[in-house]
């Protein structure tokens, strides 16, 4: 996904807007680097007989993976100068490999604060059901226009 | 719902701080993480233009103070905090239920984070899944100069 080329301001905001959504299908390649460039090496999320053998239906993508895809949905919007204060999400639904992610995000709230310009968000991913299989929420501090 | 699994040692584990250890964020890391994640920005891959940002170094992607920080301080195989690894929980499986990340100052290549955690909270439900247990937990990382630059608020489901 290209990055933003103009900088998005405190000013530009306004609550109710949509950011840019970032689409993503993790492939079973992706969740192995994942788990190789995170350590986390849960076989729920590599070896199909170990997931089938804890209950679930097959392999799952790691929920700290689909954070960090919350994550680069933020950095990507309010970068290059924007900084992400804080970020996070519950895990509340499966998502598979091969079956579109999307992260989404909705301006909240817009105040300011200690002299920073802040902006909430609310932040989800969704599966290509249009379930929110990691309902969360965000604040960003923003330039001022 | 079952009696209670949450035992009195269990509770007085609550609020006790552990060091976890300590874990270098490096270039070659944030790199490996970026890729994975499938960042394009290049402050996570190319130090000059990096520093033409105002970074010292390559910049931690969002949630490299997380599980790459927790996996170099706690070991093992699995990023679950010492403290609830060591619960004896009857329960066999466990998820992951949520994460949050804080971020008080930029962390870049080259910080040594130190990590300390606690156990904040225990909850017992009754889900889909059956019984489960909820153990609420928070990380603070600090870097070598004292300074706390993030914080992770996370819990892990047994069921």
């Amino acid at each position: 996904m290209p990055l933003n080329t103009t900088q998005v301001t405190f000013d530009d905001v306004n609550v109710g807007d949509e950011i840019p959504a970032l689409r993503k299908a993790c492939t079973t390649q992706q969740l192995v680097m994942w788990a190789g460039a995170s350590g986390d090496f849960y076989q729920i999320h590599y070896d199909p007989d170990f997931a089938r053998g804890t209950g679930l239906d097959g392999i799952i993508v790691h929920g700290a993976l689909k954070n960090a895809f919350l994550g680069q949905l933020l950095h990507d919007w309010i970068a290059p100068a924007g900084f992400l204060r804080r970020f996070g999400c519950q895990y509340r639904g499966m998502d598979y490999p091969n079956q579109e992610i999307v992260s989404r995000g909705v301006v909240t709230r817009k105040y300011e604060e200690d002299g920073q310009a802040l902006v909430d968000l609310d932040i989800w991913t969704e599966n290509a059901a249009g379930k929110k299989t990691t309902p969360g929420t965000a604040t960003v501090v923003l330039p001022r226009g | 719902m079952p009696d209670s699994i949450v035992t009195p040692e269990m509770q007085e584990l609550i609020g006790r701080e552990v060091d976890e250890g300590v874990a270098e964020v490096t270039t070659s890391g944030c790199r490996l993480f970026a890729r994975a994640v499938g960042h394009s920005d290049p402050v996570f891959y190319d130090e000059d233009i990096a520093r033409a940002r105002g970074y010292r170094s390559l910049v931690a992607p969002p949630g490299y103070l997380g599980t790459p920080v927790n996996t170099q301080t706690r070991g093992g195989m699995v990023p679950v905090p010492a403290l609830i690894a060591q619960l004896r929980i009857p329960y066999k499986r466990h998820l992951d239920g949520g994460t949050a990340y804080e971020y008080l100052e930029a962390v870049v290549a080259g910080d040594v984070v130190t990590s300390r955690s606690k156990i904040t909270r225990f909850e017992e439900r009754l889900g889909s899944i059956g019984p489960m247990l909820i153990t609420y937990h928070e990380t603070a990382y600090a870097r070598q100069d004292g300074t706390v630059v993030a914080k992770m608020y996370g819990n892990v489901i047994h069921y």
